[in-house]
Order: structure tokens, then C-alpha cells, then sequence
């Protein structure tokens, strides 16, 4: 304690430095969050001088204040990016290549993962060296049954009786992709404003609560009723979201750590309105609230025999929505340059802290559409277990989908289809469901780190160009994650 | 560079030349002479705090007498309980904090700061209103003191262990998420390998090695990759979760005789010493990982602020580029630390699989890795401070259960949610500033 005492102005000097620099520290190694989205995959390496250079003019033009410079970023420096580069070698290093390898190599693990329990697999280990196609075969069997059992929970089922049957796992990828989805888009958007949003689990909660509250103790007419549950949930998830941004904008506390923490006071919380007289269902012993009135939950937009229901379509639009905000509305281009350099953003006018406290409120309001989701779709009640972990996994779909709005969607839809059938696996195959969790951080892993998977297919750059761009910092630090 | 002298409305574009390091929010700029700005905060915080106890502890207390026993009835010497009458021993305790905030109130009109002291000994008045008012609102005011210590210090020992992992990776640079994945990791190693060799002390040590290969993983993807830190951290998370729930459904679970039944480390009981009250069974009265934990806050403490191995390693996390310039190797300290951090983590982890339950269970570390992270902030990185959180933490942890049995008005949520309220207010800055090393979370190039 005394040791750290006697520095303190030292320190509240450089604390204040933090603070006008809030999104600063987690910024600068995650190029994917401030990267805009390239309009052709190449190769990071070589990209990086013109990426330094595209820096530097944009300083030039002050921010854009100023007209920029009419020749290309890329003559200016005089290098044409990956230009060097075989168009082959580009499409192979590319970023959208590298999610594909990252996907497979992941799947290839898991799968022999699989193998490595089962016990077809074992008994043939035993005779490895007398005859190793027996072995061979085993695990292949082992891997692609569980994989096809995946499949066949999660996208068509061909033993169905009949067409509406066959397509009800993918039904249900879409059910469950559809919390996934709005959850992931909040922590993209936070991400792209620079800021780590691991607190979807505790908005979805907050946003719980309120909407079901709203839905079973008030008895309001058609619509009107639906309508405020899906405000009151949003309203819920954007407090709690913008409560952190707010703690982070005027104190400088580290976001991280504040969602973290949120999500477990939003946790304990709810155990707690589950157990008062206000939100637990009379007569009953269980936490466990009331089943929302009939007029309250959304409702499903392809007959009854399927769980999907309108939360999926609100998911589109808010995909369509974030979108926008991102690349079409000054207040997503303000969130895109506190991301990308928060003191730039502040030379530049930009307000931080009032970006700050509203890219959290949003990616709360996201998140807090899947709460409602969950207790006016899926579950139509409210349980401690509303969010399951779909506020973590909105982290992994985020990263997957390179924090952007359609790639958030696509990733979500995945890993949607990844938990729906995980269930059937397990029934079928008896593979346990969290084999998904590990390929769903196998693939985040690789993907943040597109060098280790060329390396592992033998794609990656020849030494004379890495060596090149490993002399400057900016070159490094994009080929580690571009 | 001065703080406080021109403190822009944050946002507006800064008249003249900006200058990195001279904004700051608005919270709490009041004007300073000195170079080092007294803020309200502590104060007012200290203030409402005191009022809070003084209506809920003093004036609405209950009317019971609480009693705390304190030794139990193998001690070497027998003290007698302490009664206290719940309803003047609030209204005491709360005035006294309240004296407190006067203090602190009457300083910060002359300018000064706060003596460190001050909010420490407040939380201890706070903490000893807090438990006569729960154990004297009560239905049965009676609690034993000692018990609730020594099962404190024992809820601790993973979070110590946590923490320490925390502190020796975050010292060098590296943020830690992944502490839970290390606790996770080394639990279920204990188990499998304990039973395995039918000896809970390899499980121990193969424990530690779990833990530093899911730090390895850590520290390959954060130096040498240079993935963003935290997303590493909360990927492998879930990595370790998967990974040990699939080996738990497929293996241990269809034979659990034959890979889920460790056996426990022995409590070592030292004779004499462990027979003194309250402390004996705290200090002499553990398990091996129990006296690890000591000897670990002690080696920790002293090897990063005693040796010149530490000043390297905290050089490192400060300032990696003058460190660098020094001839340290910086990516191999940080590197290095971070598996340290991950083998002490395990060890932690082998708490729950050898010590407080014999078999290994999905998630059986609930989420402690985050509290030890908590922790970790609010002991402000240092060994003992994160020693004396854990202990906090623990605390509320075993308090909550006590007052489960005991039945009083406090709902044993708000015991669960203590450590991380405690903790957002810890990194708000309301309980003093905890900052962390200057280059934390920021992977080093060199060049």
C-alpha cells in the first residue's frame, strides 16, 4: 500500500491519461474492431505500409475536416497493396479464407476429439500397428457420425415424414440463433466503437426482468401489450449497458471489468425478484415467474409446429438497423472513431464520453431484444436461467462475425445451428454438448490469429515479406489479427 | 503535465495545441492547488455510508443481543463469547463511523487527503455493524465468530490463488481473464491425475501443470500472435469449460471409480499451535494447498518488490520500451510470468477437487475465477492486497451461507452480489483508485 502511495499524483496523472483515453489500451492490438471492412481479402502483410500511409493521410485532412488528397493512399506510398503478391496466394491468405480454415481446423479438432473417447476407436487403437485402417476408419466414423448427427439436428433432417418435418431443425437453428444474433450485434458494436462488451449476459437479464415483468402483471390489449414488453426489455438492457458506459465515461473504470461484474449483480438480482412475492408464480415453490399473458409474447410466424417466432425477424431488422448506424449514420461514424483512435476522435470534436455512455446504452438495447426473445418467445416465462449463455456466446459470435453487422448475423445463425444440433448429437451419438464449446473457441481462436492457421496449411507468406513487415510496429500488429 | 489546470469540458474541441495527458472528465475536477487534487469522494462516500449504518444499523436496529462465540471446545484455552446488544453496539459503531467522515470532511476543507488508514479502519467499523445487525435481526442471534473465520479463510484459498495468478501475470503485462479457465483446468487435472496415481500430491503438481498450459496457450496467442489479451482470455474460458465438460461426460462419468474419485490431501493439524483460538485453526489447520496459499502471498510479495527479478518483471508491465532498452527480454519475462501465474492458479484449482469436495464436477469453480479477478483490482495489484480481498470476498461468500442457516432479513443474494458491488465500486474509484500497470493489456513489438 505505502509503495503505491507515494507516487499517487504520478499515478491519478496517468489515470487521467486513461480517461481521456477510454477506449485507447484494449484498441490498439484489435485491429479487427477498428478496421473498416476491406473490400477485397489481401493478404495483411504487405497491407500494412499503405494502411500506415492511409493513417497518415487521414491526419493530414484533419480528420477529414479537410478535402483529402485526390491521389490513392497506395500511390502515394508508392506500393500497391499485396500487390506483389499471386492473385492465388491472395485469395488463399485472404481474411475470408482464413474464417473458412479457421472453421475447418476447428472442426478437425473437435472431431478428434470425439474420436478420442469413443470406444470403437479405442479398441481399434489397441491393434494400431497391425492394422491401421481399422483405426483409421474407427476415428473417421466416430467424427463424421457425431458431424452428421449435427447436421441433421440442425439444418434437414431427410428421416422426416414429410417436408414440414424435415425442415424443422432448421426451425429451430433459427430460434436459437435469433437471441444469439441481437446479443452479438451489441458486443460488435461495442467492439467497433473500441469498447469490450462482455456484459450481454447481465443485459439480457435486466431486459428479462422488465419484459416479463410488463408481461404478466400487466393485462394490456393485443398489440399495445407485445409492444411494451419489447420497449420495457430494450429500455432495461440499454440502462444496464449504458449504466457501464456511463461508470466508464466519467470515472474511467475499465469496461471489461465493470461488465463482468454487472453480469453477476444482474444474476443475483433476479434469483432475488424470484423469490419476492412480485415475480414468482403463486403457489409455486420453484424461482420461477408467471407464464406471460397470451397477448404479451410474439407470435410464431410460421405455424405453430415451429418454435420460430417474430423475435427472428426483429433480429433482421436490427442487423439492418446496426448496419446502417455503422455505416451510414454520423453517430456510427463517431462510435467508428473513438474506436479507432478515441484522441483523434477528441482533436476531432468527436464527444468520447458521450459516445462512450451511448455505444453501450445501444449494444444494452441489442442485447436487451434478446432477453425478450427469450421470455416473450422462446421460454415465455422468466427463470434464472433466461439468458443461459447466450450473453457469452454473443462474445464468440461477435468475434466470428469480425464485429460486423452481417458477418455478426451469419456467425449467429452458425452457432445457432451449432446448439440446436448439439442437443440431437447427444441424443443420437451420445456426444456431449460441449464439444460445441470447444469448436465455437477454437474457431474464435484461430480466426484472431490468421497467422497460426496459414502456418498450419502452409500458407503463409514467404519469410522475405514477413521479415519486411515485421520492422515496423503497425505492420505487426495488423498481420497479428488483420 | 498538470492535471487539473485546465480542465476542458471533454468533448469540445480544447482550445490551442492539445496536449496528450491534460484532459480529464468532469466527475470530479474541483480546482487544486497542489500538484495533487483532493477529491470529495472519499468524503461523501464515507459520509453516506456512515448515515446508512447509523439508520439501519443504529436508530432501525434490532433489539436482540448478538452473541459470537469465539473459541470452540477443543481450544487450547477457553475465551468467552462476546454479547453485544445489537441495538447500542449499531448506534455506537455507526457513530464512530460517522466520526470518521467528520475527519475525513474536516480534512478535505483544509485541502488534505485523507491518511490511508482512515478508510480501512472504516470498513472494519462497517463490517462489525453489518454483522451484529444480521446476527442480532436474527432468529437465532447466536454465530461462531471463529467459524466464520475459519470457513472464510477457507472459501479464500482458490480466490488467493487466483488472485496471485492475476497479479503475477497483469505485473509483466498481460491481462488475465482466463483465471477461471486456470481454476477449471488445474481441478480437473487434480482429480483425473489423483486418481489415476492414486496420490493426491501428483494430482497436486499435475494440477499445476494444467494450469500453466492453459496459460501457455495465453501467452502464445497474446505475445507471440499478439491476439487482443482479453479475447483470449475469455475464449479460453470457454475453451476449458467445453473441453473438461466433454472429458467429464465421456470419461469420468462412466467410471468414476476409475477416474473421478481423487481422495482428499491430508489436513495437517500442527499440535499446540492449532488448539489457539480463532487463529490455530486459520494458520495451523490446513491442508497442504492451505499453507501453499501462505507461502505464496509471502514468495509473491516478496520476489516482485524485494528481488531484482521483480523489478524486472514490474518494469516490464510499466515500461516495456525502457525495460526493453535495459537488455530486459520482454516478451521472454512476460512469457515466463504468465505460465508462473497459470501453474499458481492451478494449484488453486486443485483446491476443489482435493480439498473441499473429492470428485470433479462440471463448472465446479462457478465463477470464482472472477471474483479472484475482482480481487486481484481490488487488492490494486499487489500480492496482499489481494490477499486481504480474497479474504473479504470469502467472507461474504461464507456469510451468505451463514445467514441462510441463521435466517435473518438480509436476502442471501445481496451477500452473493457483495464482492462484485464492492468491486465496481473499487474500480469507479470510489474506494480509492486502483490502477493498474501502466502497460497492461498492450503486447509489446519491439522495434
Amino acid at each position: 500500500m505505502t509503495e503505491q502511495d507515494k507516487p499517487k499524483h504520478m499515478a491519478d496523472e496517468n489515470a487521467a491519461d486513461r480517461r481521456a483515453t477510454p477506449a485507447h489500451e484494449p484498441q490498439s492490438p484489435d485491429p479487427r474492431s477498428s478496421e473498416p471492412q476491406s473490400p477485397e481479402p489481401q493478404s495483411p502483410e504487405p497491407q500494412a505500409p499503405a494502411e500506415a500511409a492511409a493513417a497518415a493521410a487521414a491526419l493530414d485532412t484533419a480528420g477529414g475536416v479537410m478535402q483529402p488528397s485526390a491521389v490513392p493512399v497506395s500511390a502515394q506510398s508508392g506500393t500497391v497493396p499485396g500487390g506483389a503478391d499471386t492473385l492465388v496466394r491472395r485469395i488463399f491468405t485472404g481474411s475470408g479464407m482464413v474464417s473458412v480454415l479457421a472453421v475447418l481446423l476447428a472442426l478437425i479438432l473437435g472431431g478428434l476429439l470425439i474420436a478420442s473417447t469413443d470406444k470403437q476407436v479405442g479398441a481399434t487403437a489397441s491393434y494400431l500397428f497391425a492394422r491401421p485402417s481399422d483405426f483409421l476408419s474407427a476415428v473417421w466414423t466416430a467424427a463424421t457420425r457425431s458431424y452428421v448427427a449435427l447436421f441433421q439436428g440442425s439444418v434437414f433432417n431427410p428421416r422426416g415424414s414429410s417436408v414440414a418435418v424435415q425442415f424443422a431443425p432448421l426451425m429451430e437453428t433459427l430460434t436459437i440463433a435469433t437471441p444469439l444474433i441481437t446479443a452479438g450485434l451489441g458486443v460488435a458494436l461495442a467492439f467497433r466503437a473500441g469498447l469490450f462488451n462482455i456484459g450481454a449476459q447481465g443485459q439480457i437479464i435486466m431486459a428479462g426482468i422488465l419484459a416479463a415483468w410488463v408481461g404478466f402483471a400487466l393485462h394490456l390489449p393485443l398489440g399495445l401489450h407485445l409492444l411494451l414488453v419489447l420497449v420495457a426489455g430494450i429500455v432495461g438492457g440499454a440502462l444496464w449497458g449504458g449504466l457501464v458506459g456511463l461508470l466508464k465515461a466519467r470515472t474511467g473504470a475499465h469496461e471489461v471489468i465493470l461488465t463482468i461484474m454487472f453480469n453477476y449483480i444482474a444474476l443475483y438480482f433476479l434469483r432475488y425478484l424470484l423469490n419476492t412475492p412480485a415475480f414468482q408464480r403463486p403457489g409455486e415453490s420453484n424461482p420461477i415467474s408467471p407464464i406471460l399473458d397470451p397477448t404479451a409474447v410474439y407470435p410464431q410466424i410460421l405455424g405453430t409446429q415451429y418454435r420460430l417466432h417474430l423475435g427472428f425477424v426483429l433480429a433482421i431488422a436490427a442487423t439492418v438497423l446496426v448496419w446502417w448506424l455503422l455505416n451510414r449514420s454520423t453517430v456510427g461514424f463517431e462510435f467508428r472513431a473513438v474506436g479507432a483512435n478515441p484522441k483523434a476522435a477528441l482533436t476531432a470534436g468527436i464527444n468520447v464520453p458521450r459516445a462512450t455512455v451511448l455505444v453501450m446504452a445501444i449494444a444494452g438495447a441489442l442485447a436487451g431484444m434478446s432477453g425478450v426473445a427469450q421470455v416473450a418467445g422462446t421460454e415465455k416465462v422468466l427463470t434464472d436461467g433466461v439468458a443461459a449463455t447466450y450473453g457469452f456466446d454473443a462474445i464468440t459470435v461477435a468475434l466470428l462475425g469480425r464485429s460486423t453487422p452481417w458477418g455478426t448475423f451469419a456467425a449467429g445463425l452458425l452457432f445457432g445451428a451449432f446448439r440446436a444440433g448439439a442437443v440431437q448429437m447427444q441424443i443420437q451419438t451420445g456426444t456431449p454438448i460441449d464439444i460445441v464449446l470447444v469448436v465455437q473457441s477454437l474457431i474464435v481462436l484461430f480466426i484472431a490469429a490468421p497467422p497460426l492457421v496459414r502456418a498450419v496449411f502452409g500458407l503463409n507468406p514467404r519469410k522475405k515479406k514477413a521479415v519486411g513487415a515485421g520492422k515496423s510496429k503497425t505492420a505487426a500488429t495488423t498481420g497479428g489479427a488483420a | 503535465m498538470s492535471t487539473t489546470a485546465t480542465s476542458p469540458v471533454p468533448g469540445k474541441p480544447q482550445q490551442g495545441k492539445p496536449e496528450p495527458g491534460t484532459t480529464r472528465p468532469a466527475a470530479d475536477s474541483v480546482p487544486a492547488v497542489s500538484a495533487k487534487p483532493v477529491t470529495w469522494k472519499v468524503p461523501v462516500l464515507l459520509a453516506v455510508l456512515g448515515v446508512v449504518a447509523f439508520i439501519f444499523f443504529g436508530v432501525m436496529g434490532p433489539n436482540q443481543t448478538a452473541k459470537f462465540g469465539i473459541s470452540s471446545s477443543g481450544d487450547f484455552f477457553q475465551l468467552p463469547a462476546i454479547e453485544v446488544p445489537a441495538f447500542l453496539g449499531g448506534i455506537v459503531l455507526s457513530v464512530l463511523m460517522l466520526g470518521l467522515a467528520a475527519y475525513a470532511v474536516y480534512l478535505k476543507t483544509r485541502n488534505e487527503a485523507s491518511p490511508g488508514w482512515l478508510p480501512i479502519v472504516f470498513i472494519v467499523l462497517f463490517v462489525a455493524a453489518f454483522l451484529i445487525w444480521v446476527v442480532g435481526g436474527a432468529r437465532t442471534p447466536s454465530i461462531s465468530l471463529a467459524g466464520l473465520i475459519a470457513g472464510s479463510v477457507t472459501l479464500a484459498v482458490p480466490l488467493v490463488f487466483g488472485s496471485l495468478s492475476g497479479v503475477l501475470c497483469e505485473r509483466a503485462g498481460v491481462v488475465n481473464i482466463a483465471i477461471e479457465g486456470q481454476l477449471l483446468g488445474g481441478a480437473f487435472t487434480a482429480a483425473m491425475v489423483a486418481t489415476l496415481t492414486k496420490s493426491p500430491f501428483i494430482g497436486l503438481l499435475a494440477a499445476a501443470v494444467a494450469g500453466a498450459v492453459v496459460s501457455m496457450v495465453l501467452a502464445v496467442f497474446s505475445i507471440k500472435y499478439l491476439v487482443n489479451q482479453i479475447i483470449v482470455g475469455v475464449v479460453l474460458n470457454v475453451l476449458v469449460s467445453g473441453l473438461t465438460g466433454f472429458l467429464f461426460s465421456t470419461v469420468m462419468q462412466a467410471n468414476k471409480a476409475q477416474f473421478n474419485s481423487p481422495g482428499r490431501l491430508p489436513i495437517i493439524d500442527i499440535p499446540v499451535l492449532s488448539s489457539i483460538p480463532v487463529i490455530g485453526p486459520i494458520l495451523f489447520k490446513q491442508s497442504v494447498v492451505g499453507y501453499l496459499m501462505y507461502i505464496a502471498v509471502a514468495v509473491v510479495w516478496v520476489g516482485l518488490f524485494k528481488t531484482k527479478w521483480g523489478l524486472r518483471v514490474r518494469a516490464v508491465g510499466e515500461h516495456p520500451q525502457a525495460a526493453d532498452t535495459m537488455g530486459i527480454k520482454v516478451n521472454a519475462t512476460r512469457f515466463w510470468n504468465v505460465t508462473l501465474g497459470g501453474a499458481v492458479a492451478g494449484i488453486g484449482g486443485s483446491f476443489f477437487t482435493l480439498v473441499a469436495i473429492d470428485s470433479f464436477t462440471k463448472e465446479i469453480s462457478g465463477g470464482r475465477g472472477f471474483i479472484a479477478l475482482a480481487a486481484l483490482i481490488f487488492g490494486r495489484w499487489n500480492p496482499i492486497g489481494a490477499f486481504f480481498a480474497a479474504l473479504l470476498f470469502g467472507f461474504a461468500d461464507n456469510l451468505q451461507s451463514i445467514v441462510t442457516i441463521i435466517g435473518t432479513p438480509v436476502p442471501s443474494q445481496f451477500m452473493a452480489m457483495l464482492p462484485y458491488l464492492v468491486t465496481v465500486l473499487a474500480v469507479a474509484g470510489l474506494v480509492g483508485r486502483s490502477r493498474p500497470p501502466a502497460a497492461d493489456g498492450i503486447p509489446y513489438v519491439k522495434g
